[in-house]
């Protein structure tokens, strides 16, 4: 071996640069390859695409569109979607899973069996099985014209589960969801400040005039968006063949719902046990000694605490649930992943979208860590409150 | 002896409540949990009452024809799609007299991965060579070619078999890969480490979907014509690379809670790197990470069902092709439920045995 290679700065500088050199290499090959490609199929690279129009449809989407709106239009949906379907999941799986979590650690032998049998069926079997079949069941619900209408005029058909709505513009709809998502983040942002003065005044007073002042500024903003000459609340009702008026939700994003929701639930019904045994028995104990009741050392003592050694677990939970959606192609929801791929299928233009889509995802997922992680900064428990 | 007899039941009825007496304190402990438990009985009875109706008793198990069946319906199963097109399942589409092979394959993997769970098995030189074995056999047998065997290319692959094959290339290629990425990730050098968690990190976010699907469509439009191979195996080196990434982070994490002492250890001794990282660093690590580690092999068992979705005809799928033609369309359910089955079977067992070994693990260390 020359001398010159026992040197061992120079050795190590010369792996670094030797290492991240190919991995450079790597994306230059990838590149210039997909140019020569791309120029064999006379497209050109770039995102000039993203405004011509798609001429495809969409089954499902937030906003208005057409066959003749641009793709950008169309990717937008897709995120849309993607992030419906997640605001929709995460909450209903971490409550169904905080409530099989509770029944496992409940020391009743009956609500335990039933959470374990849960918690075994739906972890062991893959969510694009559980997804079809939640799929194939609510597509098998009698038609609109068998099916019978429940209270408030819910009814279940094959066609999508029809329930009542508001007359009232997508926009009011938006601008209450952000009075009301600002009013809580405020809210959890004051609770923090509790902690950091811990001999100042306690703001439970001002977190609750904040919240009633954004509920009703959310309905005012509802009601001034209603739809004129229309009733505020439209029922579902049977027209010839189908039903109309009314929400109607598909069988697609019910089958995502449902599927997503058991599955996640599944795994954070065992997360959130973990954190009940975590919580050391010196806590309830305490709280018996207090003379606290039951459902009061529960509430008060025992959930706080879980939730609270559990949060940096449940986050890299919701990240990896919020990224099964993507399953929810298998039954064609239009979600962000099904609308890349079918763009890439109808335009070509495959680097730049898939550019997007990972661009997409990173950012979104960061989000979600970001948001849940100042969440967890502003809830966690400070020093040694655990350590008894 | 005398003595013992008259002494012994007294001793036992101490410790031990009789059954009545722990069924109470289990279920009828106070009040509400008198009430809880009746509610949930009776729930836990009715839920199992209507599958046992559904899957047992109204359930046509003889008709070997999709008309009968639908005429016998009364609201039940028909299991007859599984007793006449288990072969589709299992194999695909896989020639039928060829289709021996495919099982005995099968089999060959199940035995490889029930023995590395015997802790025997359990060092650097005879699990690889258990799995590499195991893969070679179950490759012959499926491709052919070889020892008077007919051919049967990949693209006739199916079912049950593709599942495991995919599974296992997986995590012969995952596992070693893992390794490096995670010693990579640890090492001294600032910009391989930096270098590997920009690629660890931004593979971990993104659905494992997209990654298959990168690799299945877009690769060949990337690569150099002659690195394109078969979408097959593309897709496999996207779900080990996959695999990969997450594994590294479990391993690091084992790494992470050995002791410095080990390896300083191990350097004032004189051993060379690959000697502190195969014989000190490693067979620590993976102890510490056992746990951890079979969850990850149960999650990427259960994902390998996604492949169907690029459009490979693994047992999902070809579960779906079984019940799809017009003659049993209508049995669908009964399909998922066996497909379901399938994975359960696996699945559960892999858990429980990650679940045993991590109290085992538990109780040695303390």
């Amino acid at each position: 071996m020359p001398a010159i290679l026992k040197n061992r700065r120079i050795r190590s500088n010369g792996f670094q640069l030797a290492f991240v050199g190919s991995i450079l290499l790597m994306i230059v090959v990838f590149v210039t390859t997909a140019q020569t490609n791309l120029a064999a199929q006379g497209l050109t690279s770039g995102f000039g695409f993203l405004q011509q129009s798609t001429g495809w449809r969409i089954s499902f989407s937030l906003f208005e569109y057409s066959t003749s709106s641009p793709y950008w239009h169309a990717i937008l949906v897709g995120v849309l979607n993607s992030l419906f379907l997640g605001a929709i999941t995460l909450p209903v799986a971490t409550i169904l899973g905080i409530a099989v979590g509770v029944m496992r650690t409940s020391g009743n032998g009956m609500a335990e069996l039933i959470g374990a049998s849960f918690v075994e069926i739906f972890r062991n079997i893959p969510l694009i099985l559980q997804l079809l079949f939640w799929y194939t069941l609510l597509l098998a619900l009698p038609s609109p014209r068998e099916a019978t209408q429940l209270f408030g005029g819910v009814v279940f058909t094959g066609r999508g589960v029809y329930v009542p709505g508001l007359n009232v513009t997508a926009g009011s709809v938006f601008l209450s969801a952000l009075i009301l998502l600002s009013a809580f983040g405020a809210a959890i942002i004051l609770r923090s400040k509790r902690w950091s003065q811990i001999d100042g005044p306690y703001p439970i007073r001002e977190r609750r005039l904040l919240i009633a002042v954004a509920v009703v500024a959310a309905v005012v903003a509802m009601w001034l968006g209603r739809i004129p000459e229309t009733s505020l609340v439209s029922i579902p009702v049977q027209k010839g063949l189908n039903f109309k008026e009314g929400i109607r939700i598909s069988p697609e994003l019910m089958a995502c719902v449902i599927a997503i929701s058991i599955y996640g639930a599944a795994y954070i019904a065992e997360i959130v046990r973990a954190g009940f045994n975590a919580v050391p028995k010196g806590q309830s104990e305490a709280g018996h000694a207090l003379g606290l009741t039951g459902w009061q050392i529960f509430s008060r003592v025992r959930l706080p605490l879980a939730i609270r050694i559990v949060m940096p677990t449940l986050i890299n939970q919701f990240v990896w649930l919020f990224k099964a959606t993507t399953v929810g192609i298998a039954i064609s929801f239009t979600d962000f992943f099904m609308v890349v791929s079918t763009a890439i299928n109808q335009s070509g233009q495959t680097l730049e979208l898939i550019g997007i889509l990972m661009g997409g995802f990173l950012i979104i997922n960061y989000s979600i860590a970001w948001v849940l992680n100042r969440v967890n900064d502003a809830i966690k428990l400070k020093g040694t409150q655990l350590r008894i | 002896m005398t003595m013992t007899a008259e002494t012994a039941p007294a001793t036992v009825h101490m410790q031990e409540p009789d059954l009545l007496q722990r069924i109470k304190a289990k279920y009828f402990a106070t009040r509400i949990d008198a009430i809880v438990s009746v509610a949930f009985g009776a729930l836990a009875l009715w839920i199992i009452w209507s599958l046992l109706n559904w899957a047992v008793f109204d359930a046509t198990f003889g008709a070997n024809r999709g008309d009968v069946c639908r005429e016998d319906l009364h609201g039940g199963a028909c299991w007859s799609v599984v007793s006449t097109r288990w072969r589709i399942v299992l194999f695909g589409l896989y020639p039928f007299e060829e289709q021996w092979r495919s099982g005995l394959a099968s089999l060959v993997m199940l035995g490889v991965a029930v023995l590395s769970c015997i802790p025997w098995f359990w060092s650097t030189r005879r699990l690889p060579i258990l799995w590499l074995t195991g893969f070679a056999i179950f490759y012959v047998l499926m491709r052919g070619g070889w020892f008077g065997l007919v051919e049967v290319t990949e693209q006739n692959w199916g079912g049950l078999s593709l599942t495991v094959f995919i599974f296992a290339a997986v995590s012969i290629l995952g596992m070693p890969l893992a390794i490096v990425f995670a010693l990579l990730r640890r090492s001294d050098l600032p910009w391989i480490s930096k270098t590997m968690a920009l690629i660890i990190d931004t593979i971990r976010s993104l659905p494992l979907l997209s990654i298959m699907f990168t690799f299945a469509i877009v690769m060949p439009f990337v690569l150099p014509d002659w690195a394109i191979g078969g979408k097959l195996y593309r897709v496999i080196v996207g779900y080990a690379l996959f695999f990969a990434c997450y594994q590294a982070e479990i391993i690091r994490g084992g790494m992470q809670a050995l002791p410095v002492g080990q390896e300083e250890a191990a350097k004032a001794l004189g051993l060379k790197c690959r000697h502190r990282i195969g014989y000190i660093v490693l067979p620590q690590a993976f102890r510490n990470a056992l746990p951890p580690t079979i969850n990850q092999f149960v999650i990427t068992f259960k994902e390998t069902s996604l492949v169907t979705i690029i459009g490979f005809f693994d047992v999902m799928a070809s579960g779906r092709a079984a019940s799809g033609t017009a003659d049993w369309n209508f049995a669908v359910i009964e399909m998922y439920v066996f497909v379901g089955l399938i994975f359960f079977v696996f699945v559960f067992s892999l858990s429980r045995y990650g679940a045993y070994l991590e109290r085992r693990l538990d109780t040695g260390r303390r």
